[in-house]
């Protein structure tokens, strides 16, 4: 089977040059290739690679615990002294349930995309760069080594960018991506510094390796090794998750970057690249394990961007707004649970949450198409009637998020919570205020989304006869996908059913071979997991009790919306008049973007331009170039006149050099 | 009794005839000339240390000059017919394109 490891990645970057290349050579012809040709090239891709995964997961299934890791190496990539990386892939079980993720969601959503993308000038074109995404991706969850992952890390961003501008001709699509791209810059520049210095750190040791197991085997064998540098490692692994993962303070491209098609937010920046981050945190456990401190700062952080999010969330109109913050407040719950050492459990809610997710965005995406492209909720309501597959969808999608018994993400949202009561990091005090904080979220989170329920199917009608007129249901190619991930929000959370209510919590079990320390020293490894973890602290009676309560929340939440927005649908334009300067605050998404405007975007704008360019581009840079430049011509001219084109000045020039020699070889 | 030192400063003073005539003299087919002087200067002298150390190497060496200053001739004078019939005169100070 590791034989076959590389047509995951590979099959889907296969797919991407075949569009690629029908994409250009159709460029500027209007659409000459089939859409036929290009859907199925695009949509197989994707599909083969579920099916090797499919393969694989068998094949490691039918392996010892301990053992289930297969790797394949494709060529030596960089070789420097005694450092060698291998372009190679490796899939565990942490990889494996990321692949599955990934190109099972993947490829529900390059379905759903024939329908959506119909008659588009760029049909080839988003295919291509689609699967190249894929590609990355898959690349990137795959990797065995940091450098690898940085390759797939840096792939999704562009593939991001270039999707987010897909429509390009609207200038602010093309800013969106343009912000999406540099605000992960920032981050990646952080990521960069964490891998200089894992490999200091590890060339200290004497082995400089970069290979996540070799990694994991230093650390587990040397720990006294990274006791220094694995807190700014770690920081700094992290500042880069913050970009790519939108969590604070880099999470403002996330929102704008809705700019791009609904399949691609479904795909790219709710259900796969976002929860990179989640992923490089649990990929390199041991190394958070060895950094309490910067466990307890992705804990905090990830806490505090889901309540700042969802808070957000809740005064959106743009229903894929609603939708983005609610993404990256629900990234903040599983950066919350691998800041407390519960890896399965942030893991656990990814998967969960690519399902709902991507149900929810697609949902939003064939209401959108409904309504010739409206996005505003307001301009909406009662759509329930006239949609009747997507409304059902997106209302279970919803129902899950909300934390709903037994929907999917109940098991996950309510691990997070009980990872986080039980946890050891930081002050005392901490793990406590991260629990209510989180409970809160989930409140919130229940409220907001259905408020965009309630807003978008139920109610009174608010959309024009002329939008009635257009409104249709969308074609099955895009309601079967949406079935699909509605049962797959349902379902997916009987993998990791905890002990408590009769489970036994197989996802946890699952992947406890990729996460901590080595598996050979697996003993040790759990303990260093529970030891911050802090699992088994609490009782069964209590963990129940917990349940009930984050429950209880949820339904209110649902309650409350209900209540304002279908039952007294003039209750919140009061209470937002009431309340009119902290309305504005959250409306206005407490004027990050303004803050950053004024504080980052400006000076830098203007230090380009005054110091950057007038000195150093301008004066510098051009100074030199020119410099060379006038410093040739002046010597010309100079040397020139010696060229006076009168025979019998060369000759005498010529003599009196002759006499000079002679005169140096007789003296 | 006529020395070597003779030949010497024969030869010494025909090779500069020579070389002021090319230096200072405008006319191409006199700066020529004096060429040639500097050739024969510089023969005079081969044949002078021939017979002075009684060896073969500088006639042998005074003939190739000889066959050399012929061709040089042949082409040179070719050369300056050339010049003459383009540009109507064989004054070196004319001849300054090469500057412009």
């Amino acid at each position: 089977m590791e034989q076959y490891i590389w047509i995951i990645p590979f099959a889907p970057l296969f797919g991407a040059v075949v569009n690629g290349l029908l994409a250009v050579s159709n460029a500027g012809k209007g659409r000459v290739v089939s859409e036929r040709l290009v859907s199925f090239i695009g949509c197989a891709a994707p599909f083969v690679s579920f099916v090797t995964a499919v393969g694989v997961f068998f094949h490691l299934r039918g392996l010892p615990e301990a053992e289930r890791v297969v790797s394949q190496s494709i060529f030596p990539w960089l070789v420097s002294g005694d450092l060698q990386v291998d372009f190679a892939l490796m899939i565990d079980t942490l990889s494996m349930v990321m692949v599955l993720v990934v190109t099972g969601v993947g490829t529900v959503i390059h379905f759903y995309s024939i329908g959506y993308m119909a008659k588009d000038d760029g049909y080839a074109r988003y295919f291509a760069y689609l699967n190249l995404f894929m590609f990355a991706m898959l690349v990137l969850v795959t990797a065995k080594s940091i450098p690898v992952l940085f390759v797939g890390w840096e792939g999704v961003g562009l593939c991001s960018y270039l999707l987010i501008g897909f429509w390009y001709k609207d200038i602010k699509n093309a800013a969106a991506g343009k912000k999406a791209f540099i605000v992960n810059r920032v981050g990646d520049f952080a990521f960069l510094i964490g891998i200089f210095i894992v490999f200091v750190a590890t060339l200290k040791i004497g082995s400089p390796t970069l290979d996540f197991v070799e990694l994991r085997r230093l650390v587990s064998e040397h720990p006294e090794a990274f006791a220094g540098t694995a807190t700014a490692a770690a920081l700094l692994f992290f500042i880069g998750a913050t970009g790519k993962s939108a969590q604070l303070p880099l999470y403002v491209w996330l929102p704008d970057a809705m700019a791009g098609p609904t399949p691609v937010s479904a795909l790219i920046h709710a259900a796969t690249m976002v929860t990179a981050g989640v992923y490089m945190v649990a990929r390199l456990s041991y190394l958070y394990l060895e950094s309490p401190a910067a466990m307890a700062v992705v804990a905090t952080v990830g806490t505090v961007t889901a309540i700042f999010a969802a808070t957000i969330g809740i005064c959106q109109r743009d229903i894929k707004k609603v939708l983005a913050y609610s993404t990256v407040s629900q990234l903040g719950y599983m950066f919350a649970a691998v800041g407390v050492g519960a890896f399965a459990a942030g893991i656990f809610h990814l998967m969960t949450h690519a399902f709902f997710k991507a149900c929810l965005f697609l949902g939003a995406g064939s209401v959108i198409h409904a309504m010739s492209g409206e996005q505003d909720m307001l301009e909406m309501g009662a759509l329930a009637k006239a949609m009747k597959r997507t409304a059902p969808t997106f209302v279970i999608a919803a129902l899950t998020i909300a934390g709903v018994p037994p929907l999917a993400a109940f098991f996950s949202k309510d691990e997070i919570l009980w990872s986080v009561y039980n946890a050891g990091v930081g002050p005392s005090w901490l793990p406590g205020l991260l629990w209510v904080i989180l409970l809160a979220g989930a409140g919130i989170t229940a409220f907001y989304m259905f408020r965009a329920v309630y807003l978008t199917f139920f109610g009174k009608r608010r959309y024009t006869d002329e939008a009635a007129h257009h409104l249709h249901e969308s074609p099955a190619v895009m309601t079967v996908p949406l079935m699909i991930l509605a049962a797959g929000s349902v379902l997916a959370g009987i993998v990791g059913i905890p002990a408590v209510l009769g489970g036994s919590n197989w996802f946890h079990r699952y992947l406890q071979p990729a996460i901590g320390p080595t598996v050979h020293a697996g003993e040790a490894g759990s303990h260093a997991v529970e030891a911050v973890h802090g699992a088994g602290h609490g009782s069964t009676g209590l963990e129940l009790a917990l349940m009930v309560l984050s429950v209880a929340v949820g339904v209110a939440g649902i309650l409350l919306a209900r209540h304002l927005y279908l039952k007294n649908p003039a209750v919140p334009g009061r209470i937002a008049e009431r309340f009119e300067g902290l309305y504005r605050l959250v409306y206005n998404k407490y004027f990050v973007d303004e803050a950053y405007e004024a504080s980052v975007v400006r000076p830098g704008y203007r230090l380009s331009n005054t110091v950057l360019f007038r000195v150093i581009d301008v004066a510098i840079i051009d100074g030199i170039v020119n410099g060379v430049g006038v410093f040739a011509r002046l010597v010309g001219s100079a040397v020139r006149l010696v060229q006076t084109g009168v025979v019998r000045t060369y000759a005498l020039i010529f003599l009196l050099g002759i006499i000079y020699l002679i005169y140096r070889l007789a003296g | 009794m006529v020395t070597i030192h003779h030949y010497m400063v024969l030869s010494a003073v025909l090779f500069f005839i020579g070389v002021f005539g090319v230096l200072f003299r405008r006319n191409l087919i006199v700066i020529f000339m004096s060429i040639e002087l500097m050739l024969n200067a510089v023969n005079l002298s081969f044949v002078t240390f021939a017979r002075y150390t009684q060896s073969m190497d500088g006639h042998v060496v005074a003939f190739f000059v000889m066959a050399l200053a012929a061709a040089e001739a042949a082409i040179g004078l070719a050369i300056l017919v050339m010049i003459f019939r383009n540009r109507s005169t064989v004054q070196a100070d004319d001849l300054s394109l090469m500057r412009d």
